[in-house]
């Protein structure tokens, strides 16, 4: 006879089921009662976390997907094999994730599909949704191996092997595309954002932060899946893409300076206030500490640095998107926002979701190591 | 092709008495918002208002750009810029993405943001009326003449007309002729703009800014293509010879210890 086993209640199981209830709830006042009942936005201030989290930060964050294809396929540097496949499944839930969230955040989510017959090519917004329309069918084609070998049907799979390399190639163009684009989103607000973040390089910074951010996360993940599934961490390969991660972050930041310098903006950093703290506070985690940290080898071989580290890049990553999307435009405009209770939790429960989806499907289907299938 | 219409403003001839504001709500059917209407601001039921500045009045409304911000970030071309110069919207292509909020230089766009079914709102320069050849709400309202509506080359050189014949009442600019690219507003002031709460604009229209991204796609795209089907071949190349190489080293080896 077998018996069913419930999952054991632990600590973060227990706050992961109250985040996901709560986010529920919000989700019924954000569906009956309009954007308002849900939502601190306003006219004044109409992108607010939503945007500038579930969709800025998320996208980025999920640009492992193509960089490890890119390193792994493209350009044949076979040593990164093993983190490839987990970085393509967390680019895959994430698009999937970024794609839902924005049903929150669309005024009419039910009209979502016009952007496919309603063509406006001047809309960077466009351009975009085009993007990550396509690169998720991308993903979806680069995750399909694991599937298929889970399932054994050997003649699809021949198949989609030959088709491989076009399609990584796909992925790794629109993916470019996109990700600098979520910058460019920005590009016509020349007057509403603050200098300290406005630039015309904007898609490269966002370019640049995603490939930085796409490096990290795969650590990240690896430490993740090493708790949960008592793995082996491969820590040369991963120390090695730390040093990876922080370089493309610390080539930002000076690609900025030189940029801050030649405008003049520079001086909007030399007097203190919550916008230019901001701004210190953002690379000082995203870049300085983690910098000073990682191009010390032995502290980047070390599992606990290299997590803090990644973790510091993370946030940092996350706080320079806030900032251009929030605190740049907040402080023109002089307005005052903040997210409700409802958008947080509901960005707290996509968040979790992810994070379950990840489980799940590494449990069952063969994401760390691939299965051989026989012809 | 039709000529571009135009509305002219002029504040020194305001004397904020709201007719303007009535006939719009009255026009576009919206329900009232605020019992004194100068205290009233721009909503999902105001197109337009007037505001008090010191002894100037002035309006504010969309300004219907000559190359909008808002028609050159939807992602569905849900608002348009007309033939005859209008901007109007098609809430029925609408996704909600609120781009065109976020974008408008003006700060125009107002949101439904209490519905389900929420819509972009914002003064379309009575559409209807100007294309049967009848003149908007408001400037049929006014009682002052402050507002006028006709082809946007006249009312730019009734504009300049005016201040050359009274420099000393004129603020010597007329604010919509080059801001963002040029509006089809044209506002007269006897005070710098910004004193009457009017943004100050680049003269290039926005859309310009995004186009100087876009444009690099088709190069990024063909020398990205290139660039990393080359990468492909030449490492997948580099990976080959290295086991050939290891190969052949491993025979000449195992021949070396057969001898």
């Amino acid at each position: 006879m077998k018996t069913i086993n419930l999952p054991k209640l632990t600590f973060w199981r227990a706050v992961a089921s109250i985040i996901v209830i709560t986010g529920l709830y919000s989700t019924y006042l954000r569906f009956t009662g309009g954007l308002q009942s849900a939502t601190n936005l306003s006219d004044t201030f109409p992108w607010g976390l939503w945007i500038g989290f579930d969709i800025l930060c998320g996208v980025g964050l999920a640009a492992g997907g193509f960089t490890l294809c890119a390193v792994t396929h493209i350009f044949n540097i076979e040593k990164f094999k093993p983190l490839t496949r987990p970085a393509i499944l967390t680019a895959f839930l994430g698009y999937l994730l970024v794609v839902f969230g924005l049903m929150f955040d669309l005024g009419k989510p039910y009209n979502i599909w016009h952007a496919l017959i309603m063509w406006n090519p001047r809309s960077v917004m466009f351009e975009v949704a085009w993007c990550v329309m396509l690169y998720t069918s991308v993903l979806f084609l680069e995750f399909l191996p694991m599937a298929l070998e889970k399932f054994k049907w050997a003649r699809l799979l021949s198949i989609v092997r030959k088709v491989s390399i076009p399609i990584m190639v796909l992925g790794v163009l629109l993916s470019t595309l996109h990700q600098s684009s979520l910058g460019s989103l920005f590009l016509i607000l020349p007057t509403k954002m603050s200098p300290i973040w406005y630039s015309p390089f904007l898609p490269v910074y966002f370019f640049l932060s995603a490939v930085g951010i796409g490096f990290a996360m795969v650590i990240f993940e690896s430490f993740m899946s090493a708790r949960a599934f008592n793995r082996e961490l491969e820590m040369e390969l991963l120390s090695l893409v730390g040093l990876i991660s922080v370089s493309v972050f610390m080539l930002g930041f000076v690609l900025k300076l030189v940029d801050l310098i030649t405008s003049g903006n520079i001086s909007l950093l030399f007097s203190i206030n919550e916008k230019s703290l901001l701004y210190f506070l953002e690379v000082l985690i995203g870049v300085f500490i983690p910098f000073g940290l990682l191009i010390q080898k032995s502290i980047r071989q070390n599992k606990k640095w290299l997590y803090v580290a990644t973790v510091l890049m993370v946030a940092g990553f996350i706080l320079n998107r806030m900032n251009v999307s929030i605190t740049s435009i907040i402080s023109e405009a002089g307005v005052s926002y903040f997210p409700s209770v409802n958008e947080i939790s509901i960005t707290l429960m996509l968040v979790v979701l992810g994070m379950w989806a990840f489980r799940l499907i590494t449990k069952f289907f063969p994401v760390f190591q691939p299965m051989s299938v026989k012809h | 092709m039709q000529k571009q219409k135009a509305i002219l403003f002029d504040a020194t001839m305001c004397v904020g008495c709201g007719s303007c504001y009535e006939a719009c709500k009255e026009q576009n059917k919206l329900a009232e918002t605020n019992d004194d209407f100068l205290k009233d601001h721009l909503s999902a039921n105001t197109y337009t208002v007037v505001e008090e500045y010191g002894d100037v009045y002035t309006r504010k409304m969309c300004m219907h750009c000559v190359d909008p911000t808002c028609v050159s970030v939807c992602p569905v071309g849900a608002m348009e810029k007309t033939e005859l110069g209008p901007v109007i919207y098609d809430p029925d292509k609408c996704l909600g993405c609120r781009y065109c909020m976020q974008a408008c230089p003006h700060k125009i766009p107002r949101y439904e943001w209490n519905k389900t079914n929420p819509r972009v709102r914002k003064c379309v320069m009575c559409y209807d009326r100007v294309s049967k050849g009848l003149q908007t709400a408001c400037a049929e309202a006014c009682p002052s003449g402050a507002t006028i509506y006709g082809d946007r080359d006249e009312m730019i050189a009734e504009a300049k007309r005016r201040i050359a014949e009274d420099p000393d009442t004129y603020y010597p600019e007329v604010y919509g002729l080059k801001e963002a690219g040029g509006t089809s507003v044209l506002v007269l002031s006897p005070v710098p703009f910004d004193q009457l709460g009017f943004p100050g604009l680049p003269n290039e229209a926005l859309p310009n800014y995004t186009m100087r991204a876009l444009e690099k796609i088709p190069t990024v795209v063909s020398v990205g293509s290139v660039f990393l089907g080359g990468m492909y071949w030449l490492t997948k190349r580099k990976n080959e010879i290295a086991k050939e190489n290891k190969m052949s080293n491993k025979k000449e080896s195992d021949n070396n210890e057969n001898n």
